[in-house]
């Protein structure tokens, strides 16, 4: 059987890439293309302005054609068909017979016969050749215009604003911007959005003639107004190349285009038409989806299938000028029809527009402009006549508040057959059987099924539909430390405790690879010190901690420290306090309280922290951790040994429990408080874990914190005594410890776990997984190995020797550290 | 910078190869000039980078942690994280920081050289 395809372009190329993947094995296919270079990609051809070649931009490598036996002729147009004799005859005199004909010839740009059209720096946008042409004349071009505000225009206006010409004009002669999208108000805010970027918009403008000599120099208008520009891209529309046809006899549309069935036939059975030349049912599908979908029923009809052309979908979504902008299902129902649901936001240049059925069951299309994330699951449930969820506005809005359910099921509640990438006809099906059978990345899944290769919209939700599915099969969804390290870190974890690893290097050379970097070495440091307890400092692991562990103090602006020493519950003598005064004053030090009921000593020179803390345990202070990813502070109401309210004493508990967790190390900072009674003085609602006492014991609070996100703690377990509470506090921080990721809260780790508050109250209280007895003796095995790590320095020439600023001047201090007065203290110079 | 150190360098001892921490950093004063000098242990290397991180202007680069991304060698600043390349200074976080100047360093026994612009080309410099 022989094949002949007139036209290389998008819709053309894809036929052969159908008709091979259907078996054709005894078709000899030739292939004649107008254009000197093979089938490119004409949807995303303004990207060849912002840098991609025109190789890049190629549907396939030269070699695809005759490596799959395909007789391509390029820059060969043919010049006539003969339906007796079944041939063509192209333009270099070659005759070729064929048994089919498919005319895959497409479209050019639709010229609107204004006078001087003709004149130089006219152009149109439709092939590489144009863009080239464009960017060469554009070069000496400061102003530019565009007629016709579809969507082809505006993508010739960003080629425009892409060769540096920011002075751009875009003339539309309907009173809207993309009139066959969207409606009035989603124009208007495009508008508003488009002008933001400098471009100059014109609706309701019809042009009356092309300005000047030999070379455009404006454009006159029909409403006697005019604008200078250098140059004109007309982008008005498109003609389908009927010509071939009408010169054959075939039956062609009054105002153009290949009649068709739905067999994509044309009047002589032997000829199909595809693509952008084709008239199926009165309408030229201008659009790359069905024209591939064209491809695929003339392609399986050839190959002995059958399959039908129906009327098409034409929601789209494309990013215009970093602007998104979608449509879908019917955009513009009628009052009569159905209801609107319509969110405008002015300050971020968003409008959404949905339709729905009078009954508010159904989405019948909608607009959105400005954020269309949601278009891929809106597209879905409009053509998938799912039943919409009682308030169908949280789907455009999100949901606001309340306790309420995911605004709709997500991927997973999309029926098989929802298609998921409409350039490739993927159905979820597809996607989800290729992630089954070991496509696990969005890469491999678009080699594999094609999906989003396209228009690239679908790629989230191939993204989504992955883990869906992986998780579906209970894979773990893989989630590495860094490029370091092909470990979570709670696997890494759990593999250094098993080989018993105690440093860095030894970490990164048996489970890792390369050099390390700032993200996980932070990270191991603090898995190891969660298992080991070991002084931070030793075993060369001094290198591997953030810059505040590896000397023991917080960096602050201008390069100095600041010294915190742990004063347990906020209790402190007159005595320690006078001690800290003292070390402030002979070091001149600024001093402030803590959030943590705690002293900060602020602009300690490097070179003098070792003497700082030397006095500061002599005096019987030791580390408060405040530069750690550790335990801070305890903070207590002065409880009921003062307080006329105070059920326990807060205080008491705040210290028992500050000292028993100090030098806790974890995936972040901890907080805790201790509160006296109901009225929650210490705020212990705010913490990591935080304690009230009530008339029968305490209660104890999880996985709050305030910071940028504020989250009040959830009740873990209510009315329990001090061991008790102990014991489930124990149990709760090795389990955030051993599995929550670096740089987590507990507040961020319990909103990530399934189950919530829930399923943790089980594990801690209880003993789901029946580890409680291994967490707490976990715990207690770094409560035993607690050492003051100030104290082991004070201790240490060798350690001491790393508390220098300068290494050939060890008693120098930081000459650029500077410092300002302020209020009678000092204060750090602000930095630039 | 450290391209055209060549004919004109001139090496100065800044410190022993002990005093430098493996895998780590310390700062070296040159004349008015700090300098980050870093033992890149695990790679067997020894580089050198003005202490200077220039997003705020803070003498802090020494205290940093050094590492690789894709294989070329870092330095992440100890304020903010960002890095730069450790081979020719240039920011690698994506933000506009001006790059580093990079020194040339060399060891000979156990001492640890780094090499400056000699003195007719110190004033410029």
């Amino acid at each position: 059987m022989k094949v002949v395809v007139i036209g290389n372009g998008m819709v053309g190329y894809k036929f052969c890439e159908k008709l091979l993947s259907k078996g054709a094995g005894s078709v000899q296919l030739s292939v004649f293309g107008e254009e000197t270079r093979p089938a490119y990609d004409r949807v995303h051809l303004s990207e060849y302005f912002s840098g991609k070649t025109a190789d890049e931009l190629s549907m396939a490598p030269a070699g695809w054609y005759a490596a799959n036996g395909i007789t391509l002729y390029t820059g060969d147009p043919i010049q006539s068909i003969d339906p007796t004799n079944k041939t063509v005859h192209s333009f270099h005199g070659t005759t070729a017979p064929y048994d089919y004909l498919v005319l895959a010839t497409g479209s050019s740009a639709f010229v609107p016969p204004v006078p001087g059209v003709e004149k130089q720096g006219v152009f149109v946008y439709r092939t590489i050749e144009d863009l080239e042409m464009i960017s060469s004349f554009a070069k000496g071009a400061k102003t530019g215009a565009v007629i016709g505000g579809g969507l082809l225009g505006l993508e010739a206006a960003k080629a425009l604003l892409d060769l540096g010409i920011r002075d751009t004009h875009v003339i539309e002669f309907a009173d809207r911007l993309m009139p066959r999208q969207i409606d009035d108000a989603g124009s208007k805010m495009l508008k508003a959005k488009l002008e933001n970027l400098g471009l100059k918009i014109h609706t309701g403008k019809n042009t009356a003639q092309i300005l000047g000599n030999d070379a455009i120099t404006g454009m006159q208008f029909t409403d006697e107004t005019s604008i200078h520009t250098d140059i004109l891209i007309i982008s008005a529309g498109i003609k389908p190349r009927d010509e071939l046809a009408k010169l054959c006899g075939l039956e062609t549309g009054q105002r153009g285009g290949i009649v068709v069935n739905e067999h994509l036939q044309t009047s002589d059975p032997a000829i199909f038409a595809i693509g952008e030349c084709a008239l199926f049912q009165g309408m030229i599908y201008g659009l790359v989806a069905p024209g591939y979908e064209m491809a695929d029923v003339v392609a399986t009809r050839l190959t002995g299938g059958s399959k039908q052309f129906a009327p098409y979908d034409m929601s789209t979504k494309l990013k215009l000028i970093g602007i998104d902008v979608a449509s879908f299902g019917n955009p513009f129902v009628p009052q009569a029809e159905g209801r609107t649901v319509v969110f405008e936001d002015t300050m971020k240049g968003i409008y959404k527009r949905i339709n729905l059925t009078h009954d508010g069951k159904q989405l019948l299309g909608g607009i959105l402009v400005g954020d269309a994330e949601a278009y891929n699951m809106l597209l879905q449930t409009c053509k998938n006549r799912i039943v919409l969820p009682p308030n169908p506005e949280d789907m455009i809005l999100g949901t606001r508040g309340g306790s309420g359910a995911d605004a709709g099921a997500g991927v997973a509640g999309l029926p098989d057959d929802a298609l998921i990438c409409s350039c490739e006809n993927i159905s979820k099906k597809d996607v989800c059987d290729a992630v089954s059978s070991g496509c696990e990345t969005v890469d491999s899944i678009k080699k594999c099924t094609k999906a989003g290769t396209g228009c690239g919209g679908c790629v989230p939700m191939l993204k989504d539909l992955m883990v869906h599915t992986m998780k579906a099969q209970g894979k773990y969804i893989r989630n590495v430390l860094c490029e370091h390290f092909g470990y979570s870190r709670q696997e890494l974890y759990d593999v250094v405790k098993l080989k018993e690893l105690k440093s860095y290097e030894d970490v990164l050379g048996m489970l890792g690879n390369g050099d390390g970097c700032e993200l996980c070495k932070p990270a191991v440091s603090s898995i190891l010190a969660s298992l080991w307890n070991e002084m931070i400092l030793k075993k060369g692991n001094d290198t591997a901690q953030d810059s505040n562990d590896r000397f023991l103090a917080n960096i602050q602006k201008g390069g100095t420290y600041s010294v915190v020493p742990r004063i347990p519950g906020g209790e402190i003598s007159p005595e320690k306090l006078i001690v800290i005064g003292q070390i402030a004053q002979k070091y001149n030090l600024y001093t402030k309280i803590t959030g943590g009921q705690r002293i900060d000593m602020f602009g300690a020179h490097l070179n003098d922290l070792p003497q700082i803390w030397k006095e500061l345990i002599d005096a019987g202070f030791e580390s408060g951790h405040a530069y750690g990813k550790a335990l801070r502070t305890v903070k207590s109401c002065v409880g009921s040994t003062w307080c006329r309210f105070g059920l326990h004493d807060s205080v008491s508990y705040a210290i028992r429990i500050e000292e028993r967790y100090r030098g806790l190390r974890a995936p972040h900072k901890l907080k805790s408080a201790v509160s006296g009674c109901i009225r929650e003085c210490a705020e212990a609602k705010s913490k990591d874990f935080g304690i009230i006492a009530t008339e029968k014991g305490w209660n104890l609070f999880v996985c709050g914190n305030g910071g940028s996100k504020p989250q009040h703690a959830l009740l873990l377990a209510s009315d329990i005594d001090s061991e008790t509470c102990i014991r489930y506090i124990d149990r709760f921080l090795m389990f955030y410890i051993k599995t929550a990721d670096p740089l987590t809260r507990t507040a961020t780790w319990l909103n990530k776990m399934e189950g919530g508050i829930d399923y943790l109250r089980n594990v801690v209280v209880n003993d789901s997984l029946g580890i409680a007895a291994q967490l707490e003796a976990e715990m207690q095995l770094l409560v035993d190995n607690y050492q003051c790590e100030w104290k082991e320095v004070v201790d240490s020439p060798e350690l001491q020797k790393r508390f220098a600023h300068f290494v050939n001047a060890p008693r120098e201090k930081d000459p650029t550290a500077q410092f300002e007065s302020m209020r009678d203290q000092k204060r750090a110079v602000d930095w630039k | 910078m450290s391209n055209i150190l060549t004919a004109s360098t001139s090496w100065f001892i800044a410190c022993s190869t002990a005093d430098v921490p493996e895998n780590g950093g310390v700062c070296v004063k040159y004349k008015n000039t700090q300098i980050a000098l870093f033992n890149f242990t695990r790679r067997g290397e020894w580089y050198a980078t003005q202490n200077l991180c220039p997003h705020r202007m803070q003498m802090a680069l020494s205290r940093g942690m050094i590492g690789s991304q894709q294989g070329e060698p870092k330095i992440a600043c100890p304020f903010h994280k960002n890095t730069f390349s450790l081979i020719d200074g240039r920011c690698l976080s994506g933000s506009d920081c001006d790059s580093l100047t990079i020194y040339p360093v060399k060891t000979e026994d156990g001492l640890v050289y780094i090499g400056v612009p000699a003195e007719e080309y110190a004033i410029a410099f």
